[in-house]
């Protein structure tokens, strides 16, 4: 046994990964640019669960579904608008391409929302009446994961033909890619700017409305302290329905700027992987976190790229699962700490 | 004795079915036991060569079918103790069941560098049997390796780190592709070659093993799924008994005191973490022996068949079935190795329109019922109750297959009822979480954490006995 596993070490080491230092050296600048745009993704979509965990130390293990409702909300957005999918990009001019765009957003977001909220109603609202255990929470979270991905594998295409089912959607392209400026050799393309501009909107958006609104102020306050909050006159029950809306929304505008980068990405299944590497952001950054989410999008985007170039194209999904697994035994508090909530692991 | 007193009268009247059950099975003795339990075991052993119309799977060999629920009982089982007995929730399960599996492949496929079975120390005829220690030796070690950094995480974090490792799991085996064939997957994985004569040129269990139906011989009758099954219920019994001696051993009260409350058990001296390791080992083990089973099975392996969704099914069984009860989780292994299956070849309607209208007949009986329910509850008598319960669930059912039979007349989308498995395991889980959190048949708490005989002591003798009529 021992030399079958030395044998595995040396074809771990020489075949199977090559470590491609010079490669990330010579791509840093484009890496670091397109991380940073998938970070950005991964970002929107980590608030939702950091903001749900903050109130209900509740993985909110379905927000991936919630994110993929999102895409098909954009597509069918666009196929409202008048647009059909095809190979080539439309060329409207940038004014009315930015306001396409806003609507696309507004559709993902919408669908995303209700779902969200939707979701919360018909299977967390009657667990916590009975007070059911964590682990319950979860096991329920799963469910509904399953429910909302067959729907879409297998009831959608018959409710309204051409939607959903086992293959991705023909993409609705609105925007072609043109690089628009070179940064330090990294090239900057339309798309980047549009999402990276978007996301940081929407963080800063987010930030001031909990940070300074009076919704804000309940939601931290629940945080804190639920039965105090309740005390005080802060209704839960609408806390959290505002939590799941605002998490939803997040992930409906994150939704539409993924298919915005990656027009094919719009299947039923596509929402798994990306949520769970949304919820390591939200871990890596300290969940619970409003910025921590933000950052440790950031971070595992990058890191993900930086991966991807040094162990080879088919190791970025572990990158992110051993990013994950690192953070959560050396630091299960995350980077920035859980600022809303308690430490708990 | 005080302990009786204080059980409130309308406990005892809401006992179950399922208690009525038990108790009758603890009521029998040792033999008689073994009396019961022989001919059920004997009766499910030949139901795959002489298959009930109802039951059948047509389409697809019942034996197979059955086979594949001896190895999710297994997995199941293996589950349990992690997920039932220590309360550790463990959604990368299929990762042991894959490093099981792939430790066979490994040995013996012609795809893999690291096959013994060509000129190696392994003889074809009998590598598969050689290959299942090893298998399991080598999951268990996998645990031990999983377990050892990630058991200091608790509850939803253990989940994700978990779901972390079966995903890695899964895409080392697509990617290291000198070692395992990549997504090709290893073929020609050896099986126990039992039996072979000019009929059955592989043995029993080879997959052409096709089986004889018009042969009176069972043991030509059986196809090579039915074999599988055989073995599969041995290896199941097995295991049942070293995991039963287990729960009733120090380590099982161990687990139950984590699962319970991990502080506590910690300040009153148990050992938590070497005892949670013991879980995580064990149960990954099982799963072990389980994904060997399925190698020689199928004779092929690629990475596609340990997705995570598979976990997730695993899962569902442990939760359906009754978390933390052997019984129950075996029960629920058949579940989701059966209706898939069954439901692929159910067709409940034979137009769509007689299915629309069935459906509002359901549904017009389910509203009926709930305003019974909703006015007339009091007035019930405790079985009348039990029976608007029992048909609700039935029409509830009845209605959600009703829903698909009519559905799958659209064009597109789902081809058979049995496409639809994981939308129903869903809404189960769902469901199942809110109504019915301890699954279908619930472990008895008090009696795993007293242990039986203490429970049987202080609840089995309600009655005041004669002064020297006891021992």
């Amino acid at each position: 046994m021992t030399s079958a596993a030395s044998l595995g070490v040396t074809l771990l080491a020489e075949g199977s990964i090559d470590f491609n230092v010079s490669g990330v050296i010579d791509q840093f600048w484009r890496l670091t640019v397109d991380g940073l745009t998938y970070g950005s993704i991964y970002a929107l979509v980590a608030v939702g669960y950091t903001l749900v965990y903050g109130v209900l130390r509740l993985i909110n293990f379905a927000h991936s579904e919630i994110f993929m409702l999102g895409m098909f909300g954009t597509y069918v957005g666009l196929e409202l608008l008048g647009f059909a999918p095809s190979g080539n990009a439309y060329s409207q001019g940038v004014l009315l391409t930015v306001v396409y765009l806003g609507l696309a957003m507004l559709f993902g977001m919408l669908v995303s929302g209700i779902a969200a909220v939707g979701l919360e109603r018909v299977a967390y609202r009657p667990l916590r009446r009975r007070g059911a255990k964590p682990l319950a929470f979860l096991i329920t979270a799963i469910g509904m994961s399953f429910v909302i991905q067959e729907f879409v594998h297998y009831i959608l295409p018959k409710i309204k033909p051409g939607l959903g089912g086992s293959n991705a959607q023909t993409g609705i392209r609105l925007v072609e890619p043109k690089v628009q400026f070179t940064f330090l050799g990294a090239q900057v393309t339309n798309v980047a700017l549009v999402i990276f501009a978007a996301a940081i909107v929407l963080a800063v958006t987010t930030e001031i409305v909990i940070n300074r609104t009076k919704f804000g102020r309940a939601i931290r306050a629940v945080a804190q302290d639920p039965d105090t909050a309740t005390l005080m006159g802060v209704s839960r029950e609408r806390v959290i329905v505002l939590t799941f809306l605002i998490g939803g929304l997040l992930a409906g505008a994150a939704a539409m700027l993924y298919t915005l980068y990656i027009p094919t990405g719009i299947i039923f299944s596509g929402g798994f992987i990306l949520g769970i590497k949304a919820f390591s952001a939200a871990v890596l950054g300290g969940i619970g976190n409003l910025r921590g989410a933000l950052l440790g999008g950031m971070i595992l985007g990058v890191a993900e790229q930086y991966g991807q170039i040094l162990f080879g194209n088919e190791w970025r999904d572990v990158v992110a699962f051993v990013l994950l697994v690192t953070v959560l035994m050396f630091r299960p508090t995350g980077i920035l700490g859980e600022s809303l909530g308690r430490a708990r692991a | 004795m005080t302990d009786m007193t204080k059980t409130p009268v309308k406990n005892q009247d809401r006992h179950g079915l399922g208690d009525a059950i038990r108790d009758w099975w603890d009521g029998l003795s040792r033999p008689g036991q073994w009396a019961v339990g022989v001919p059920i075991i004997a009766v499910l052993a030949i139901l795959p060569l002489y298959p009930p119309p109802l039951i059948d799977t047509p389409g697809v060999s019942f034996g197979g079918v059955m086979a594949q629920f001896a190895m999710y009982a297994l997995i199941a089982i293996g589950l349990n103790v992690v997920v039932g007995q220590a309360g550790l929730l463990d959604l990368g399960y299929v990762g042991f069941y894959a490093v099981g599996a792939y430790t066979v492949g490994l040995l013996t496929s012609p795809n893999s560098p690291w096959n013994q079975t060509d000129g190696g120390w392994l003889n074809p005829s009998w590598a598969w049997l050689a290959c299942l220690p090893i298998a399991v030796a080598l999951t268990a070690f996998a645990g031990l390796v999983l377990g050892a950094p990630t058991l200091r995480l608790r509850g939803d974090y253990l989940a994700i780190v978990t779901l972390g490792f079966g995903e890695i799991v899964r895409l080392m085996a697509d990617n290291l592709e000198e070692l395992t064939n990549g997504s090709l997957g290893l073929s020609k994985i050896a099986y126990p070659q039992v039996g072979e004569s000019e009929a059955h040129p592989g043995g029993y269990f080879s997959p052409g093993n096709l089986g004889d139906p018009d042969s009176a011989n069972p043991l030509q009758r059986a196809n090579n799924g039915t074999w599988w099954f055989w073995l599969g219920m041995a290896l199941v019994v097995v295991v049942l008994l070293v995991i039963g001696n287990l729960e009733r051993s120090r380590v099982g009260r161990s687990w139950v005191a984590i699962r319970e409350d991990e502080d506590a058990a910690e300040i009153m001296g148990v050992p938590t973490f070497k005892f949670k390791l013991w879980a995580f080992v064990i149960g990954a083990s099982v799963g072990g022996l389980s994904g060997a089973m399925y190698a020689g099975q199928v004779t092929y392996v690629n990475p596609k068949q340990f997705d995570i969704i598979l976990s997730m099914l695993f899962l569902c069984a442990v939760v359906l079935g009754g978390s933390g009860n052997k019984l129950g989780v075996i029960v629920g292994a058949f579940l989701i190795a059966y209706l898939p299956m069954r439901l692929q070849s159910v067709q409940l309607v034979s137009s769509e329109s007689t299915g629309y209208l069935l459906l509002g007949l359901d549904i017009a009986l389910l509203v009926g019922l709930w305003l019974l329910w909703r006015w007339r509850r009091d007035a019930l008598g405790v079985w009348v109750r039990r029976g608007v319960i029992t048909v609700s669930i039935l029409a509830v059912v009845f209605g959600l297959l009703l829903l698909g039979s009519v559905l799958l007349y659209r064009k597109g989308g789902a081809q058979n009822l049995g496409d639809l498995k994981y939308l129903y395991f869903g809404i189960a889980l769902v469901v199942m979480m809110i109504l019915r959190p301890q699954g279908l048949f619930p472990v008895r708490q008090k009696l795993l954490t007293y242990g039986r005989q203490v429970y049987q002591a202080v609840v089995r003798k309600p009655a005041a006995e004669p002064i020297g009529a006891g021992r």
